[in-house]
């Protein structure tokens, strides 16, 4: 079972945690390790059911598999206080303002699983109505395959995402904007 | 849009959806409020259009099976079997005992798990945390009953025109027998949760009851029109896979209301373990694919010894079955009602038309019926006993 | 194989014409022209012997590929839960602009089935209380099940397809 990242090189940058916050020296360092460990420790999902995949997201949470165990297991059903999207299904075009809604109603810092084939590529069906791949909507931080993907592979890309933002690299989003700045500076 | 204009000037309109933690899943409902009080519910679907319908026509016969699969995804394995059924009827083949019987165990498995998972996140919606990790415990059973056959959880595509894809292995019987031993205290477990649990009764009695006509007329089949008082269930009125050799009771209640539907659901969990257990004394020895070498690859063996096996084999996989040219519609009872397989061929190896006649798409229609009237909290017990399926709905 | 006549047959030929009934894997299928579809449902659900008090599905067909005139075909499939049994109605309909009544007066079931139907196929029901589209978003355009319409396969963007391919963005408002 593999977790894919999102291929982008990893650049160490620490993150800000927030606009006045100082970005370097020891202090610096030390404040932004304590905030990814807290981050880290305690990812909200947001409670976000799409299809199939969905109910292997619940089998996750419930008791076998008990996600609470790697501390993500507060499903939260308003964008507004989680921080990670598990987008679990197939994304039709009429679901994908939606869903692109939902994600800009999270605050920040944010990251995004794509959860099974269907939201990382779309999976078995290629047609007319479904979007090929939820990153053409959001910036996804990890790809799980798996039709649906078993819940250790889930719980395992919750594994890694922490793993990430432990190491203080950027979220999908924060690169993505680092891009778009880069772009708009003429870089 | 007229959806989301008030019909009167001392209404509020409200919108429940597409992302909302109680709609089982991407349902939009558009409300229209008369302070707590719902004036008019108009349910909006398609937000998990899938294109199975269109996807199915560039599919060979057995690619197909896998989608279906993916369509009602509680129900996986009756799907499979309404879509083997259709493609049987088109051949007029009939599969092996042992294959009819092993198709019935594990579609009222699939049953069973179905109402399982309806069961745990209705309780959830409403509140009863604990009943829904017991729920999913118990699923888990199943679930590892499924990969055991197929070695898939959800997705086990283990039905197929012509039989299975292949005998089960060594142990499962075992394994079915304790779920067997196990499952009928699991059930009473539940029951002692909710059934006379004060909240759950405030909850779902009296709450969106559904006149027997209104529900006939509506196009409402499964557990929804047995809780109207229809004693009506395609198992045992137009039997299909030899449920007409099974004996188990239809569970019907006439309160019509959401209390019924929950009655009726866990009541249909017992008579499914009823049919197991009886498929498991008859299950007979023999084959479990038709020996059709036109619908079914011959055995592994054969492939090394015989030209003919050979040539079939290469036949069927790069053309695909072949049924002759007509049409069919096949009907089997899912948990949620009956779901239809119309299948158009024309001779070919992939279907010129499927059309799947979703249970929860007739149903899902009476919501904008019953719900009026109602509390806006009502509305999700409402919604949540009518159990639609979303994949199953938008197809 | 002797045919018996469907009990239908006799009721519904002075009421429709002459109706054409098939027989095949044990389904009957009969022929009904488009202008006397309301009329024909009517006498199915009323008729006591006949009594098919509920319509189990609705859908159509697109015979582009199949060569046959005319093009589209509505498929009802009807239930009678007292006699226990199905009987499938076949309506064609021609090319342009393709139109047929209603039976939503007739069972309230066919809302969503006639709205599925308009929606993927672009058949007009003349008489539906509401008749949007249900499956699609509203401004979509075309209808998906015609099978003119393309499936609209996608290329899918993976790493070793970098550069090859350009994934399309998807349009949000
Ligand atoms: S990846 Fe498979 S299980 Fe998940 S939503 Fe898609 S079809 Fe369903």
């Amino acid at each position: 079972m593999g977790v894919a990242g999102n291929g982008r090189p990893a650049q160490a940058v620490p993150l800000q945690l927030h606009q006045g916050a100082p970005r370097s020296g020891a202090l610096g360092l030390l404040l932004t390790k304590v905030a990814n460990w807290g981050r880290k420790s305690s990812l909200w999902p947001m409670t976000f059911g799409l299809a199939c995949c969905a109910i292997e997201m619940m089998a996750a949470s419930a008791s076998r598999y008990d996600l609470a165990r790697f501390g993500a297991e507060v499903f939260r059903a308003s964008p507004r206080q989680a921080d990670l999207m598990i987008v679990s299904g197939r994304v039709a075009r009429k679901m994908a303002p939606v869903l692109r809604q939902l994600y800009d109603q999270m605050p920040e810092p944010k990251w995004v699983i794509a959860m099974g084939d269907c939201a990382s590529c779309g999976g078995v069906f290629s047609n007319y109505t479904i979007v090929q791949g939820v990153d053409r909507i959001v910036p996804v931080d990890i790809y799980v395959p798996g039709c649906p993907p078993r819940p250790e592979a889930l719980i395992e890309a919750i594994v890694k995402l922490q793993e990430k933002i432990a190491r203080g690299e950027p979220s999908a989003a924060e690169q993505a904007r680092l891009a778009a700045a880069a772009v708009r500076a003429g870089v | 849009m007229t959806l989301e204009r008030s019909t009167r000037d001392d209404t509020l309109i409200l919108n429940v959806g597409p992302q909302h933690p109680s709609t089982h899943g991407v349902l939009r409902i558009v409300l229209e409020l008369d302070g707590e009080t719902i004036v008019r519910a108009e349910p909006v679907i398609g937000y998990l259009h899938t294109g199975f319908e269109k996807e199915y026509e560039r599919r060979t016969y057995l690619q197909a099976v896998t989608l279906t699969d993916r369509m009602d995804y509680l129900s996986t394995l009756i799907n499979n079997l309404g879509y083997a059924l259709a493609v049987e009827k088109l051949f007029d083949l009939e599969v092996p005992p042992r294959a009819r019987v092993l198709r019935v165990l594990l579609a009222e498995l699939t049953r069973i798990n179905s109402h399982l998972v309806w069961l745990g996140t209705t309780a959830l919606e409403l509140g009863a945390m604990s009943v829904f990790l017991y729920c999913m415990r118990e699923r888990e059973l199943i679930m590892d009953l499924n990969e055991m056959i197929s070695g898939a959880r959800m997705m086990t595509s283990y039905i197929r025109p012509g039989g299975l894809t292949m005998d089960i292995p060594e142990g499962f019987i075992g394994k079915v027998e304790e779920f067997l031993r196990l499952m009928p205290c699991r059930i009473q477990e539940y029951e002692d949760l909710l059934r006379d649990n004060e909240l759950w009764i405030e909850r779902n009695r009296g709450i969106g009851v559904l006149p027997a006509e209104t529900a006939l007329a509506l196009g409402v089949t499964g557990p929804i029109l047995r809780a109207s008082g229809v004693a009506w269930d395609l198992r045992k009125a137009m039997p299909y896979s030899g449920y007409e050799e099974y004996d188990f009771d239809i569970c019907v209640q006439t309160d019509a209301d959401c209390y019924a539907r929950y009655r009726v659901r866990v009541d249909e969990m017992r008579e499914s373990l009823k049919i197991i257990r009886q498929a498991l004394d008859r299950l007979p020895d023999g084959p479990v694919v038709t020996d059709d070498r036109k619908v079914a690859p011959p055995p592994r063996h054969e492939l090394a010894l015989s030209m003919e096996a050979l040539i079939h084999h290469f036949k069927l996989f790069t053309e695909g079955m072949k049924p002759p040219a007509g049409e069919v519609y096949a009907a089997v009872e899912s948990p949620r009602g009956e779901l239809g397989f119309y299948v158009v061929s024309d001779g070919s190896g992939k279907p010129y038309r499927i059309h799947v006649r979703a249970p929860s798409f007739a149903n899902l229609q009476v919501l904008a019926a019953i719900a009026p009237g109602h509390l806006v909290a009502d509305l999700i017990a409402i919604t949540a006993s009518l159990d639609p399926v979303m994949g199953d709905v938008d197809r | 194989m002797a045919k018996s006549v469907h009990p239908a047959i006799p009721k519904l030929e002075p009421l429709v014409g002459p109706v054409a009934a098939t027989q095949a894997h044990g389904e009957t299928t009969i022929a009904v022209p488009a202008d006397r579809i309301r009329n024909a449902a009517l006498l199915l659900r009323d008729d006591s012997e006949l009594d098919y008090s509920q319509l189990a599905d609705l859908t159509a067909v697109d015979r582009l590929d199949l060569d046959e005139q005319p093009r589209f075909l509505i498929v009802y499939h009807l239930l009678s839960h007292r006699r226990r049994e199905r009987l499938r109605l076949h309506v064609p309909l021609p090319d342009d602009d393709p139109a047929i009544a209603s039976v939503v007066a007739v069972w309230p079931t066919a809302d969503w089935f006639e709205r599925e139907v308009y929606d993927l196929f672009g058949i007009r029901f003349v008489g539906h209380p509401n008749l949007r589209r249900i499956i699609l978003s509203d401004d979509w355009e075309g209808h998906p099940l015609r099978k003119d319409y393309p499936i609209g396969i996608e290329d899918v963007a993976f790493t070793h397809t970098v550069g090859r391919i350009q994934p399309q963005q998807v349009d949000l408002p």
